[in-house]
């Protein structure tokens, strides 16, 4: 049988492995970013959440591909928030705009900030904003309502058995988020 | 494996046990540790499975007859952590505690001070997490997955909830620690490791996947913890968080973590199947190379929890191919179990029906793991009652048979009492039986569409929900008699022999006496 100085030892080791396993897990963090970039998923990549500088219209007439729009609030009630149209019916190449309406119901006066995604999130490459009230966060006065735009295209290397993108935004309050954490 | 000279062991009936409560407070004897937990994780059974029940009573008919909705849901949520952390994991650390020193010839457990904490920890957690249920907002009711954002809109269960989970992952750490230090450096002279029987083996390579992944469960719930309490954002798309990061995290401990419930086990079947069938295990080296394989594979297949969250296709096609790899050496293990019993000269003892039914309904559990596995397939099941068949399969025909055919298997050793074999029985076949009518027809259900953690159902489902509910409390009330034979066999019985069965008794702990002395091994024994 061992001296218990080489338990010591081992269990050391164990508890070394344990910590590290520990930071591993947060190490998955920024690792998750980046996979998610390497492998072209997860939403927050290819300009759904940053202008493009420019955009060259070609469009692609005889093509055509249906875009929703989702709007919705975490939090029920505070917030009325909906897209215009549901969907349109878009060719790949030409510019579009669409509106969404906001109105803060908070009571008080707040910064929100809408959070884009897009699915498949395969496309999110390919479908391009040069505006968007996403990219920065809103100030909203007590019980004000505003119109807010976003112009989009969809590039027309759009792979060709997509023939429907999803845009879902979720509207946030940035203080309340910041102070609850939810 | 091995075998021994017993003369070290023989002499120690009349060594002396510190008594009164303070041997329970501040025990360090493995023996004692080993009961505590075995104790306690029965009580915990019974407290799962009570919540259980009244799941099954609201499923029995359909629409809302006694709880609301989010009772039912905090019932769903606890009845899991209490049935994974507090029953199946402290069982088998009781089982570890044990029988590992008498397996390998060790006095006792490496840290004996350490295995009193890991026990302690343990009934104040589940205190706490019991305890959240008379909190404002009810008990934790977003699932054991504690997914986010659902589980941080809970009331103050939640951090109570959070810090149980760091209680039981902490003890299960030490207990893990404690595992390997035993066998690392407490082997008899002569045990090589490829002479360790395959229960303290099943256990080493647990013990590495418990420290390689409870802490980051530990993790995990601390980010929820401080997204919730201190402004980070993880997990917030608010602050530019991913929730979907919380389920990679989670079932990076998630996977691995169910292979802690059932490596274990196969480890207690593994000596229960030679004993009875009177034939050596057939390939030993088999057994512990697919161990370990298992073991390395539970790694890379996490994200089959998650093929509906938006994967890209290449993701799925790799998570459904590494997890189909998973029954490759899954395969061996059965394979190498069914070929032991052959031409073997087989009786049916308590553990050995126990066993027997761990082998042919895990493998059941096994098969639906494997349509799972199929991600278009599991874009229907995901989320149904076909899951919940799926992992009760393998968990209680599985890992909880397990339990019971290793107690059913050590209790004269440990007790120095044969038990009654005709009320074992009656136990057996009602579990069995009741197991299939229980969890059987939830394959029907999930193919046909019923969602799993919801308190009502479509009145289409409403017959196969009557069986699996008459099932439930079958199966639940058969349990209180596995609770009468242990009682009697430790009150008195027939006097145990120390081989205890008539079959092939190869490890140590059959050279000491029964009951196993408070103090055995001593002296270290020879292996020849
Ligand atoms: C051949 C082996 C196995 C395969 C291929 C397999 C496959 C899967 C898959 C694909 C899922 C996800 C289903 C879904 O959510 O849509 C799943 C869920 C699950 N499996 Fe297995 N499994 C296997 C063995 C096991 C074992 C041995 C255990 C535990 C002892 C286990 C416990 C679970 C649990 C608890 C869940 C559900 C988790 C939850 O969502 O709450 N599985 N399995
Ligand atoms: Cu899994």
């Amino acid at each position: 049988m061992a001296a218990p100085g080489s338990h010591r030892a081992l269990t050391g080791r164990l508890l070394l492995f344990a910590a590290g396993s520990f930071a591993f897990g947060f190490a998955l963090v920024p690792l998750y970013s980046v996979l998610c970039k390497v492998w072209d998923t997860g939403n927050r990549w290819y300009g759904t959440q940053t202008a493009q500088a420019s955009v060259v219209e070609r469009p692609v007439v005889d093509r055509v591909v249906t875009v929703e729009f989702i709007a919705s609030v975490p939090h029920a009630g505070d917030w009325e928030f909906a897209p215009h149209v549901t969907s349109m019916q878009v060719h790949p190449g030409k510019l579009y705009s669409a509106e969404f309406h906001a109105k803060n119901l908070t009571g008080m006066a707040v910064v929100a900030q809408a959070v884009p995604s897009i699915a498949p999130t395969t496309v999110a490459r390919y479908f391009k904003k040069t505006e968007c009230f996403c990219f920065r966060p809103q100030n909203f006065a007590r019980d004000e309502s505003r119109e807010m735009p976003i112009r989009f295209i969809v590039d027309p290397d759009l792979p060709p058995d997509i023939d429907r993108i999803t845009l879902s935004y979720s509207f946030f309050d940035l203080p309340r988020t910041a102070a609850a954490g939810r | 494996m091995a075998h021994a000279d017993t003369h070290a062991a023989d002499h120690h009936d009349h060594d002396h046990k510190p008594s009164g409560i303070g041997r329970w407070l501040f025990a360090t004897n493995h023996k004692d540790i080993g009961t505590m937990y075995m104790v306690f994780a029965l009580i915990m059974f019974f407290v799962g499975g009570a919540m259980a029940l009244l799941i099954r009573l609201e499923l029995f008919k359909p629409g809302m007859q006694f709880f609301d909705p989010g009772f039912y849901n905090s019932l769903v949520t606890s009845h899991a952590l209490v049935m994974i952390f507090g029953g199946v994991m402290p069982a088998f650390v009781g089982l570890a505690n044990w029988m590992i020193p008498l397996q390998i010839g060790a006095p006792d457990m490496a840290l004996p001070r350490m295995n009193n904490y890991s026990f302690w920890i343990l009934p104040f957690a589940f205190t706490l997490l019991i305890s959240s249920f008379f909190t404002a907002g009810g008990g934790p009711a977003g699932g054991w997955t504690l997914y986010p954002p659902l589980s941080l809109q809970a009331g103050d269960s939640f951090p109570l909830t959070i810090f149980a989970i760091h209680m039981m992952g902490a003890s299960s750490i030490m207990g893990a620690i404690n595992v390997i230090v035993t066998i690392m450096n407490m082997r008899a002279p002569g045990m090589t490791l490829l002479k360790l029987p395959l229960f303290c083996w099943t256990w080493l390579i647990t013990a590495y996947l418990l420290i390689a992944v409870m802490p980051v469960l530990a993790g995990a719930v601390t980010m929820l913890l401080t997204d919730h309490y201190f402004g980070t954002s993880f997990f917030n798309p608010a602050g530019g968080g991913d929730p979907v990061m919380y389920q990679h995290i989670f079932w990076f401990f998630g996977h691995p973590e169910v292979y802690i419930l059932i490596l274990p086990a196969f480890g207690v079947v593994s000596e229960i199947i030679p004993t009875f069938s009177r034939k050596p295990l057939f390939g030993y080296d088999a057994m512990v190379y697919a161990t370990a394989s298992i073991a390395f594979l539970s790694f890379i297949v996490w994200a089959h929890h998650m093929f509906t969250v938006g994967m890209p296709l290449s993701g799925q096609m790799f998570f459904m191919m590494s997890t189909m790899l998973i029954a490759v050496p899954t395969g061996v293990k059965v394979f190498n179990w069914t070929t032991t019993m052959w031409r073997g000269s087989l009786s049916f003892e308590p553990p050995m029906l126990f066993a027997l039914a761990f082998l042919f309904l895990f493998t059941i559990g096994g098969f639906s793991g494997l349509m799972l596995a199929i991600a278009p397939a599991d874009f229907q099941y995901q989320d149904t009652y076909f899951v919940v068949a799926h992992f009760h399969y393998v968990l209680v025909p599985g890992a909880v048979f397990a339990i019971m055919a290793g107690v059913y298997y050590w209790l004269p050793k440990w007790t120095g009492h044969m038990y009654s074999m005709s009320l074992a029985k009656w136990h057996f076949w009602l579990s069995t039986v009741s197991v299939n009518i229980l969890f059987f027809p939830q394959h029907f259900l999930g193919l046909a569409g019923m969602p799993r953690r919801i308190p009502d159902y479509s009145t289409q489902f409403t017959d196969w929900n009557m069986v699996s509910s008459v099932g439930g409390f079958i199966f639940g009330f058969s349990q209180i008699l596995f609770v009468v034979v242990i009682w009697q066999c430790v009150r008195g019985g027939e006097k145990a022999t120390d081989k205890v069965w008539d079959g092939r008794m190869d490890g140590l702990e059959w050279t000491v006496s029964s009951p196993a002395p408070y103090h055995s091994f001593e002296t270290a024994p020879e292996i020849h």
